[in-house]
């Protein structure tokens, strides 16, 4: 069958093309188009059918400089002006772009000496950070669908935030050594609140704030047969003893487990010790039983621009490009620690919103100085930039490649053309005129 | 003096945020998403505070006025608060973020205080 179908009404139909709302990248959604607006998603969950059905072209110029509508040409070179003559620049966000975009922002991030940052730090750059110091005993989403008969999900969501984690992967799928799909799995919820993901949930462990590290090494203690304080126990996690015990019988009872971690973990104090914790549990379970974990990652593509800036640099987020050598330094070199600190002199942002999204002091320092952003949605960061660039919508418009959160590579099938340019194709005009600016390139005739 | 209390402040994704974010961020469902603080029923009762009043939230780093409506349910347990993800939770982090690259957005502690009835609608 092939991709795309046109029935001759008008009604085109292209067959599974790829959500990139959140990280599960769902890659089977059917969708019916008509000129340019999707009427119909069908699989899609109700996060993914809004964002298909709310991505039509927008009667919004493609690129505004200080708040008015200018020719791309005009926005491109001012961007490119802003970039070559800053001292400290930032390029931001990238995690709802193809991966073909953020390469060529690590790129002009490369040729200024800028920062590199995206989205992941302030999502699971925590966990990325334990990464480095634990490993990370991982397996695609693929293998938790056909082995995982102990699901747990601690500090996270999928119920909003990735509702066909469950049904597609995670818990109802009948898989290769799973014949009676739910029924054979157990599900443990592990969270402050009783989520939505709480109600579909076997066994609920309702954990007091901002104490999941001291659970995770309770678990890691009682994993190993450790003496503990029951009443401290009890006292410093708001779970009786019993409780925890209950859960290891069963997590070394497992045949196939697995832990996904959310924000729940690497937003609360404690974060990295947090994710580092969860991880070790992992890997000591594996004395035991088989145990995977993975972050539930949030963006549509989060997981590709920590593939990407790696392959570029050698490190997943927060590096410093301005020595002519990457270095990475989580605080140092965070987008949200160099806007708060007043540090940065410029900034790129793609495809994110800090200015709905950073601290107080950072978005009053983003406001204060030169910046680009790139979005197909009006928001408060595009509202404020010195150049805003409209552009097409990844996955809608755009192809290109995404990582599903369990770092699998998915290719994009495009429902319709966009009058709108991509970011793609704006990033390299960009680069193209930084490298001209810097004399590492001859200026073309009839610029400079 | 308003009635003041002291909470822990969840905030979290939601699906009505989400779907706000693809409908726009300007548009009326996701500023409500937003700007809507869930409390238990208890705690409600025991402030006095009916659905749509209004309160002040004040962290170590900002504050913010945001309307109440109740948890669903025992989703919450009493003394914490859960907001969606957006402009308003963010104005509650600090810019520090511990050597970390993240701010602490999770487990926040604020004073809320009571403001009272949401204002009346004008009419005609």
């Amino acid at each position: 069958m092939s991709d795309t179908e046109d029935n001759g009404l008008s009604l085109k139909i292209v067959r599974d093309a790829t959500c990139t709302f959140c990280g599960c990248v769902c890659d089977d959604i059917d969708l019916h188009v008509q000129g340019h607006k999707i009427v119909e998603a069908k699989r899609a969950c109700v996060l993914g059918t809004a964002w298909f059905l709310n991505h039509e072209i927008e009667d919004r110029p493609s690129c505004l400089v200080e708040g008015q509508p200018a020719p791309l040409a005009d926005g491109i070179e001012r961007a490119a002006q802003i970039l070559a003559t800053a001292r400290y620049p930032l390029i931001y966000g990238l995690s709802d772009t193809t991966c073909e975009s953020q390469r060529v922002a690590v790129s002009i991030g490369d040729w200024i000496g800028g920062l590199v940052d995206t989205t992941t730090s302030v999502c699971h750059g925590p966990s990325g950070m334990a990464f480095q110091n634990v490993g990370e005993v991982t397996a695609t989403l693929g293998e938790v669908r056909n082995r995982g008969d102990m699901i747990i999900f601690w500090g996270s969501n999928p119920a909003e935030s990735h509702p066909r984690h469950f049904t597609k992967y995670s818990l109802m799928p009948k898989g290769m050594f799973l014949p009676n799909g739910r029924k054979d799995r157990t599900c443990v919820v592990v969270d402050v609140r009783k989520t939505k993901s709480a109600k579909a949930a076997d066994i609920f462990i309702p954990i007091k704030p901002r104490k999941d590290f001291e659970a995770l090494w309770t678990l890691r203690a009682l994993a190993q047969d450790l003496p503990l304080d029951g009443d401290l126990v009890e006292r410093e996690t708001g779970v009786a003893i019993a409780v925890w015990q209950d859960l290891m019988v069963r997590m070394k009872k497992a045949r196939y487990g697995v832990i996904f971690f959310g924000m729940g973990l690497t937003m609360t104090r404690g974060k990295h010790a947090n994710s580092e914790a969860l991880l070790a549990l992992t890997r000591d379970m594996n004395r035991y039983t088989r145990f995977v974990c993975k972050p539930n990652r949030g963006h549509g593509n989060v997981t590709g621009a920590d593939n990407v800036v790696s392959w570029r640099t050698g490190y997943p987020f927060g590096v410093n490009l301005a020595r002519g050598y990457p270095r990475f330094n989580p605080g140092e070199y965070t987008a949200s620690d160099v806007l708060a600190r007043r540090e940065a002199d410029a900034a790129m942002i793609i495809a994110s919103d800090p200015m709905a999204n950073f601290s107080q002091p950072a978005r009053e320092h983003l406001a204060s100085i030169p910046y680009i952003a790139f979005d197909p949605k009006e928001t408060p960061t595009t509202r404020h930039a010195t150049v805003a660039f409209n552009v097409a919508t990844y996955g809608i418009n755009v192809p290109g490649t995404v990582y599903r959160m369990d770092d699998v590579p998915i290719p994009l099938r495009p429902a319709f053309e966009s009058p709108l340019p991509s970011d793609f194709d704006v990033l390299q005009g960009i680069e193209k005129r930084v490298r001209e600016l810097l004399g590492i390139v001859p200026a073309a005739a009839g610029t400079g | 003096m308003p009635l003041a209390d002291s909470f822990i402040l969840i905030p979290g994704r939601t699906s009505k945020q989400g779907v706000g974010i693809s409908e726009g961020k300007f548009q009326s469902g996701y500023q409500e998403e937003i700007h809507a603080l869930q409390m238990t029923s208890h705690d409600m009762q025991r402030l006095g505070i009916a659905t749509g009043d209004r309160v002040r939230l004040i962290s170590e780093w900002g504050s913010i006025e945001v309307a109440v409506v109740p948890s669903k349910g025992d989703e919450l347990p009493v003394g914490i608060l859960f907001i969606a993800y957006g402009d308003l939770s963010s104005r509650l982090m600090g810019g520090d973020t511990h050597g970390s690259g993240m701010p602490t957005s999770k487990g926040i502690d604020v004073r809320l205080e009571v403001m009272g009835c949401p204002t009346p609608k004008t009419t005609g």
